[in-house]
């Protein structure tokens, strides 16, 4: 019998399931598959995952990506309905559920939407938010942590829902709806990987369900292809790009998942693929967003990574190095993502009863992906099909992310001009390109680079510049309004740049940018057309990832400051790790 | 006197070793030594107030060489000065009166040869007052002389002192170095309770349910929260840890201890948590005569987010920390430079921390500062021990604690002294 059919007695499906996931195992509650066509419907948190539905053999375990609404933590979220029992796991996804958050969150939770199977990750990470105001460019990256909170299941159930009814709707989805999706997911699974977080279930989980919902609803507009592609992209300094997953739709676009709804949070957790624990002493402000506490699920999980039917296993490992931080960066993440797809889909074979298409488009939730597989002509073979799906692939990590890359790089040179000084704050993977391709053009400049906690990226810039060649200055961001004044320019990365223009980036861009206001130095953001989101933001509190917060009383290589052992359990004291 | 002679000494060398740590505690054993100085100076007959000064300068001078980013030397030095300019101000009014009175007589003799040694003791006194602080409506208003009589008062004060008893010289230069050292056990006696007449205010400006962010580690802030606290007002408090000395985590920790809410943040989540915050209160190293002040680094960012979102930033400062300087240049000339270690690990970036490269110049700088400057007009309020002031009114202050004479510290070479 088809697993799928049993699944639709299963509560309500928040969660999409993105990519390949098997079906899930009996007990698992599937979503009811009308469910995504109620579009405000709440977001059920289905408690099973819907993994029943992975082709024969084929065990795609997509990282969970906690309920961000990173496309790509739908993604991760299906992938992750691996043959684990549906409990929910909690995992801190690290993925950072960036702008594309607005469609993930909105489809996890929006009854319209397919839910993922219970293996969604259980924390939704934060996303970076830096929210810049348009005049000042300024960017605070505020990071969530992984909450616990994987969406659960949300995926599994969600497949099911979207593969029948919305078969015929999602083929209708724009490309770029699809792109921004996968985008996001894969955004949000390399931020739960670098996290290292345990949650990688619930951010595909979330992923999923959030582009499950967002199908059934109105088209959205082709900026969500952007916004895909950005937030996969979103380098994990840079904070996540949120996902476009609501630029899509013409009505404003649902909320993201608010961790202070009760419910909302119980049916995630139940579908989790990574157990998450609460951190002990939650911020008020931040109730809003996951908080868990980090711990050490990244054994666990790669014990795992064997038992991981549902979920091809390229999709899961991209999924703990998201977690791991192996992959840092948004750029490296959305190609470590879409590589992980590409041998899903290489992988992939249709299962006997149902055309290629359709249950394909079932079990990737990546927007982008979804559009291309649904354009496929009927008349292709399978092979055919994989290797045309694989060569969209390649050609939009190619176009959107490489090649956008090289003309940003070659129009920002000129910018440089002999004598300057200039300032970067963190690890932008394209500045990092623009400082190296002005050195070898033969410009002579010098370099300060701004370095913050708990992550310390800059470091890792910091020795790549040196290495080359480059004369560079190493500082802290307190110290940022010290060296301003010999700062000529200021060259700042981005996660994505949001629809009212503010600047989303890691926590402290902004502080960068409104000292470099205040020395009257000029600021220049240097970020791929396909991070951009339709999503606002205001501040830095509305959307963000909140990460371990023992990052923060530990201070790394520096065993003499440890005034707060044993005082991170006390009542009174919160740790707030912005991301 | 080879006792004073090593103590300071001693002095010395904790301050060129950086073993003092905080202005209060600088200031208190700054006021101590000086104390010593002092008792420990021979007092000649005449001038005795130019002898002590000519002491405490030679000492000061030393002392703010040994450390100069350590203005509170300087601060203290000044303010000792100060005290014995006043003290010796006052003793020769008195002298005056008492002398203008007991020679009333022989004012008939005198009053052909010039003005000043009639001039009463009230006059002198206004005189006196006049230059010292600056014009206001109550000296301008009393119908004074040309203050430069005064200095010729005291000279011919002095003389006709000389003519009289000369058993008072003797009682007044036990006198004035008497009032001097009661004046500097004053002094020291406001440095140690700083913080009390500080925490005082808090009520005024902490209220129910409102969000306060700091930065760093200070004294004065912690005894301000708490007492705010005492005083049955709950409130949050945001610490940023300030790196690199992560003092925001030993703030935070006697924050929780003593029962309040406290959330440790990183600095760069500064500006994205200032939106949410109702007042920014911190510590100063040094204020300085524009109302500028010397913080620890961080603070200029933390001043120019609040000024952004309309949050009042206060500083708490007691008055040991006012000094008359103006800044110039203050990222510069009044910061120190702390080790890179505490950003970077040498370990591990060894090989870019080679001078081999070839210009022959280290690729890699690092830059660990230690103070901030925040110019006056992003701060709100300045709460000392004496009240809230603006930092426009920094002047008015300097003036009532400083001589203008005793800026310039360092003697002149020309001199021969």
């Amino acid at each position: 019998m088809d697993p799928r059919r049993t699944a639709r007695t299963v509560s309500d499906p928040k969660v999409r399931q993105v990519g390949f996931f098997t079906p899930a195992p009996p007990e698992r509650s599937i979503s009811d598959p009308p469910r995504f066509q109620d579009p405000i419907q709440p977001p059920s948190p289905s408690s099973t995952q819907v993994n029943d539905q992975s082709p024969s053999g084929n065990s795609l375990s997509p990282v969970m990506i906690p309920p961000a609404h990173h496309h790509s933590d739908n993604f991760l979220r299906t992938a992750l309905q691996a043959t684990s029992p549906p409990k929910a796991f909690s995992y801190s996804a690290k993925t950072v559920t960036i702008p594309p958050e607005n469609e993930d969150v909105a489809s996890l939770f929006s009854p319209g939407r397919k839910v993922v199977s219970a293996k969604s990750p259980s924390s939704f990470p934060g996303v970076k938010a830096s929210s810049v105001p348009a005049s000042e460019l300024t960017t605070v990256s505020v990071v969530n942590l992984p909450p616990g909170i994987s969406e659960k299941a949300g995926g599994a159930s969600v497949e099911v829902q979207n593969d029948r009814p919305v078969s015929a709707k999602t083929l209708k989805e724009k490309t770029s709806k699809a792109e921004r999706r996968a985008l996001q997911e894969a955004q949000r699974a390399a931020k739960a990987a670098a996290k290292a977080e345990g949650t990688k279930a619930s951010s595909a989980a979330s992923k999923v369900v959030t582009s499950a919902n967002t199908k059934p609803s109105k088209a959205t507009k082709p900026s969500s292809q952007k916004n895909d592609g950005s937030q996969v992209a979103a380098s994990e300094k840079k904070g996540d790009d949120r996902a476009p997953e609501k630029d899509r739709k013409k009505d404003a676009p649902h909320p993201r998942m608010q961790y202070d709804d009760k419910s909302r949070v119980e049916k995630a957790k139940k579908r989790a693929v990574v157990k998450q624990t609460e951190a002990r002493n939650r911020v008020e402000l931040f109730r809003h967003l996951p908080q868990y506490e980090h711990g050490t699920q990244l054994p666990d999980l790669e014990t795992k990574f064997f038992e991981l039917d549902p979920m091809h296993p390229a999709v899961y490992k991209v999924g703990l190095q998201y977690l791991s931080g192996d992959i840092r960066g948004g750029n490296a993440r959305c190609i470590a993502m879409f590589q992980a797809f590409k041998e899903a889909i290489k992988d992939y074979s249709t299962p006997p009863e149902k055309t290629l298409i359709r249950d394909l488009t079932a079990r990737i939730s990546s927007y982008f992906l979804k559009n291309r597989i649904a354009k496929l002509p009927l008349a292709l073979s399978e092979s055919e099909a994989k290797s045309t799906l694989m060569l969209d692939i390649d050609r939009f990590i190619n176009e959107k992310i490489i090649l956008s890359e090289k003309v940003i790089v070659k129009h920002a040179v000129t910018k440089i001009r002999d004598g300057d000084v200039l300032l970067t704050y963190g690890a932008s993977s394209v500045v990092e390109m623009i400082l190296l391709h002005a050195h070898e053009l033969g410009k002579h400049f010098r370099v300060v680079v701004v370095d913050s906690r708990p992550k310390l990226e800059g470091q890792l810039l910091l020795r790549r510049l040196v290495r080359k060649g480059l004369s560079c200055t190493y500082t802290h961001v307190n110290a940022v309004s010290c060296i301003m004044q010999d700062v000529t320019r200021v060259f700042l990365g981005a996660s994505s740049v949001l629809s009212n223009g503010t600047v989303y980036s890691r926590v402290g861009t902004a502080c960068v940018a409104m000292v470099a206001h205040a020395f009257c130095v000029p600021v220049l953001v240097c970020c791929e057309a396909y991070k951009f989101h339709e999503r606002v933001q205001l501040d830095s509190i509305c959307f963000n990832e909140l990460g371990n917060p023992d990052a923060i009383s530990k201070v790394q290589g520096r065993e003499e400051i440890n005034y707060l052992d044993g005082f991170v359990n006390q009542e009174n004291l919160q740790l707030l790790n912005l991301m | 006197m080879p006792d004073t002679q090593a103590l300071v000494n001693d002095f010395l060398n904790k301050l060129k070793k950086r073993k003092i740590e905080g202005s209060q505690a600088t200031a208190k054993q700054t006021a101590e030594l000086l104390r010593s100085v002092i008792s420990q100076t021979r007092m000649p007959y005449t001038n005795q107030a130019a002898a002590l000064i000519h002491s405490v300068k030679a000492v000061g001078e030393r002392l703010i060489a040994a450390n100069p980013v350590e203005l509170a030397v300087g601060n203290v030095v000044r303010r000792v000065l100060h005290i014995v300019r006043e003290e010796d101000l006052s003793l020769t009014t008195a002298a005056m009166a008492g002398l203008n009175l007991s020679a009333e007589s022989d004012d008939e003799d005198d009053t052909d040869r010039d003005n000043h040694p009639a001039l009463s003791a009230a006059a002198i006194a206004a005189a006196s007052r006049s230059t010292l602080r600056p014009p206001s409506l109550q000296t301008l208003l009393e119908d004074v002389p040309d203050s430069a009589a005064v200095p010729h008062t005291s000279s011919s004060g002095g003389d006709s002192e000389g003519k009289s008893k000369s058993a008072d010289k003797s009682s007044r230069s036990r006198k004035l170095k008497h009032d001097v050292i009661e004046a500097v056990n004053e002094l020291i006696q406001d440095i140690s309770t700083c913080h009390e007449l500080i925490a005082e205010q808090a009520v005024e400006h902490i209220h129910q349910n409102e969000v306060i962010l700091t930065l760093g580690s200070s004294r004065t802030v912690l005894e301000f929260l708490c007492a705010a606290k005492e005083k049955k007002r709950s409130f949050r408090v945001f610490v940023a840890e300030g790196a690199p000395r992560y003092q925001g985590h030993l703030l935070a920790k006697e924050l929780v201890t003593r029962g309040l809410q406290t959330t440790l943040i990183t600095d760069s989540a500064v500006f994205a948590l200032i939106s949410r915050v109702n007042m920014v209160i911190v510590g100063a190293h040094a204020v300085m005569a524009n109302g500028g002040v010397i913080a620890p680094v961080g603070l200029n960012m933390v001043a120019l987010a609040a000024q952004k979102h309309a949050v009042p930033f206060v500083v708490l400062a007691g008055s040991h920390k006012l000094c008359p300087l103006y800044p110039h240049h203050p990222e510069v000339l009044l910061n120190e430079l702390r080790s890179p270690s505490e950003l970077l690990d040498f370990g591990e970036f060894s090989d870019c921390l080679d001078f081999g490269s070839g210009i022959g110049a280290p690729l890699l700088h690092v830059v660990n500062p230690t103070f901030d400057y925040v110019p006056p007009k992003l701060v709100s309020l300045f709460i000392t021990d004496t009240g809230g002031h603006n930092p426009s009114y920094m002047y008015r202050l300097i003036a009532d604690y400083y001589s203008a004479d005793d800026l310039v510290l360092e003697r002149r070479t020309t001199s021969g002294n």
